[in-house]
């Protein structure tokens, strides 16, 4: 009897979920919750769906291997999702995304070069950039990498990022090499070689931190002078704690986080409309004004609040001599780099 | 239950049958006694015996390239190694990545692979790719126009080593050595060596806090050995205190006691005693400061323990035949609290060689130990092989440590109350 009752339910239970499966379902968009996504919701979620298209909105937290499981289990139930860098190009060469038409999204002309990938749509643009506490360091102020290396002049300690990821690149970037050249002098072992070299000169100078809290908190107690850290952070800190944080945006390294349409999704004809609607220059230029990222449609820049505008990463005076952060090269190398850095760091 | 005959048997030694008879009716105790543990015994083998042999043997498994690539593995397993492989490898691998690519495992495969020889992951993929495309020719042509890489031996070596079932790869790299093109072990490149000072300094650093923990926790529990009950027990309450306190909260206390705008520098900067902060945070001296700090009751309670139990007339004693006070602790209190310096040590060294949260928050990065490695490849770069191989260092060093203690000091005398 009891097995019998269960069976029924279970036989229920399954109906249900196929019964809900067929059925046309609301266009899912996933972001990555928090502040970021309470902006989007004012700018992009709440005006897209007075235009008649009903969707629900998600949060999630990263990791390609969700992604994988959403479309190898069968049964997924995303559509538009906002990837990492990385994801993107992970998920792309498995087939976990539609290929986006082009010619819907108003060319690729029409974005920043970086942000066109055959599978996603670049969103925000952020940066790792150079911080310093505008209270304590006054008058001969740090302007680029190389500053950064110099302890003769500012001394003090330094921090950096964890791990090899742009760390090696703001070594060859101090040392004088050129942003487009980085990644090919990177990719030889005497570029390696060089960058350690350039390392070794702040080594004992350097705390290295692993979230992107780290960075403010080490600047306000005064821990270190300058750090490395994600330019929205140091926005955030100078807005909410009040503090004078100042950046130095030259050779800043910046990446995108992206849209994706899920492979397969039967609401393709929806997400090809939310991706028109979010990548309008005049839907995009509301976003900075809620949080300090910057977008990639080429035509928002000029319809950005300006006085929002300097503290984004799309600033045509601070992505001039940024470099954009090569994934690809990334996923490459990251082993063996990581390996080698660890050994490095423990020298 | 049938008795054995000759138990029965006439003219057998009566003696003998005695014998038996206990021998059985111990053994039916024994069972017992079995039968007690049994379910103890049962829930330790499925929560932590088979969980972490399962977790190990991620360290010398390895079938993942095997089973995505089972083509290619089999004929490469007929190689010799030597030239280039044979011409039927080269059709394996093609249909191989063909069908993996179909079945979305490729990735999984290439990451294995990766480990290995970083770019074997988009040298996979780049194949993956071209391979259906214009391209004609023999299997081995086709390969070599999309990547030259495919007519270099040491690719074809990075397959057949990643073959599996088993692999000493994880081990080996643990251990800072690798195997090369022709399968001989050698030692990994200079740069890429990490481990063996990894481990070093885990023992060093373990060692440093036992030592430091002995040498504050001995004192304070000959004091509170000699103390009346009453105040003993308060004494005891306050070691202890800080049991009750989160490891995590009492490490971060020590951040803000130690960093450079923290409580101690803005003390002695008021004092006048420096004339800049001191940096007291992210190096090793802070590293030892937190970890001796939360290891000190495991030396103090084993050590009380022992002294409580030591008659204060063998000190009087020697005194009245003459001794003087240092020579009747050395000569006689110091050796009977022994057992309680070993139990103490042991815990607190073994304890130390897996400290992981508290070098992390107040060490710098040259004073991480084994477990943040462990972290690092468990939890970030998801390289559950590399995890588990240097989980079984961790564990190797643990139990030769235990050994050596049993051999020099048995383990029998390690007394902890």
């Amino acid at each position: 009897m009891k097995t019998q009752s269960f069976k029924l339910v279970a036989l229920a239970a399954a109906s249900i979920v196929l019964a809900t499966g067929a059925a046309a379902r609301d266009l899912a968009v996933v972001s990555w919750g928090g502040a970021y996504q309470d902006a989007q919701r004012e700018v992009y979620f709440k005006p897209f769906m007075a235009t008649g298209v009903k969707m629900v909105e998600e949060s999630w937290d990263g990791g390609v291997g969700t992604l994988r499981t959403k479309i190898k289990g069968g049964n997924n139930n995303w559509d538009v999702v906002q990837v990492e860098s990385d994801e993107l190009l992970i998920g792309c060469e498995e087939g976990l995304y539609e290929k986006l038409d082009w010619a819907k999204l108003g060319g690729k002309d029409k974005y920043l070069a970086d942000a066109v990938n055959d599978c996603g749509v670049g969103a925000i643009v952020y940066s790792f950039v150079l911080a310093y506490d505008g209270d304590k360091i006054k008058g001969d102020t740090p302007k680029n990498w190389a500053d950064f290396f110099n302890l003769q002049k500012w001394p003090g300690k330094r921090a950096l990022r964890k791990g090899p990821k742009t760390t090696l690149e703001i070594a060859l970037l101090a040392d004088g090499v050129a942003p487009k050249d980085v990644y090919k002098t990177l990719g030889t072992d005497a570029g390696v070689e060089r960058a350690f070299k350039k390392l070794d000169q702040i080594k004992g100078s350097v705390v290295w931190w692993e979230k992107g809290a780290q960075p403010p908190q080490l600047l306000a107690s005064g821990e270190v002078v300058m750090t490395d850290a994600y330019n929205g952070r140091i926005a955030t800190a100078n807005d909410k704690d009040k503090k004078n944080f100042k950046i130095a945006w030259t050779n800043n390294l910046y990446t995108i986080d992206s849209w994706v349409i899920m492979k397969g999704t039967p609401n393709k004809a929806d997400a090809e409309k939310y991706l028109v609607f979010v990548n309008d220059p005049q839907n995009q230029k509301n976003l900075p004004s809620k949080i300090t990222y910057g977008v990639t449609a080429k035509a928002a820049t000029a319809l950005i609040d300006p006085k929002v505008l300097p503290e984004l990463a799309t600033a045509p005076q601070n992505i001039a001599a940024a470099l954009y952060i090569n994934d690809k090269f990334w996923l490459e190398n990251l082993d063996k780099l990581n390996q080698r850095f660890n050994a490095w760091v423990a020298k | 239950m049938a008795l054995p005959s000759a138990a029965t048997a006439p003219g057998a030694d009566p003696a003998a049958a005695l014998r038996r008879a206990l021998a059985r009716s111990g053994r039916r105790e024994q069972l017992r006694a079995a039968a007690l543990v049994l379910p103890l015994f049962l829930f330790l083998l499925a929560t932590f015996i088979v969980p972490i042999g399962w977790m190990l043997g991620l360290a010398i498994f390895d079938r993942e390239v095997g089973t995505i690539m089972p083509r290619v593995t089999a004929e490469l397993a007929r190689w010799d190694g030597r030239e280039l492989p044979p011409d039927p490898a080269y059709a394996a691998l093609i249909e191989d990545v063909r069908a993996a690519r179909e079945a979305g495992t490729l990735a999984s495969a290439a990451t294995r692979l990766n480990y290995d020889v970083a770019g074997f992951r988009s040298l996979l993929f780049a194949t993956g790719r071209r391979i259906d495309g214009e391209l004609t020719g023999s299997p081995r042509e086709i390969l070599g126009a999309i990547d030259p890489k495919w007519n270099d031996r040491e690719t074809w070596a990075v397959i057949r080593r990643a073959a599996g079932p088993v692999t000493d790869f994880y081990l080996l790299a643990a251990l800072d050595l690798r195997r090369d093109a022709s399968d001989a072990i050698t030692a990994a490149m200079p740069e890429q060596s990490v481990f063996r000072n990894v481990l070093g300094r885990t023992l060093w650093i373990s060692g440093v806090v036992t030592l430091v923990c002995l040498l504050l926790g001995y004192p304070v529990a000959y004091f509170i050995a000699r103390q009346p009950p009453g105040r003993a027990a308060v004494l005891l309450f306050l070691v202890l205190l800080p049991f009750w306190t989160s490891l995590l909260v009492r490490t971060v206390a020590w951040v803000v006691l130690l960093q450079r705008e923290g409580i101690l520098n803005n003390l002695f900067l008021s004092l006048g005693l420096v004339a800049e902060p001191v940096r007291m945070i992210f190096n090793r001296f802070a590293v030892y400061v937190a970890m001796v700090h939360v290891l000190l009751p495991f030396m103090v309670l084993p050590l009380y323990a022992v002294m409580k139990g030591i008659s204060p007339t063998y000190l009087r004693a020697a005194s009245s035949l003459g001794a003087a006070p240092l020579t009747a602790f050395r000569r006689v209190y110091m050796p009977q609290t022994l057992p309680g310096v070993g139990a103490g040590c042991l815990m607190v060294f073994i304890q130390a060689l897996g400290y992981y949260i508290t070098p992390a928050l107040v060490g710098g990065a040259d004073d991480q130990m084994i477990s943040y490695f462990i972290a690092f490849y468990a939890s970030k770069t998801v390289n559950w092989g590399m995890a588990a191989a240097l989980s079984i260092m961790l564990l190797a060093a643990t139990l030769a440590l235990y050994a050596v203690y049993d051999r020099m000091v048995g383990i029998d005398k390690m007394r902890l109350g």
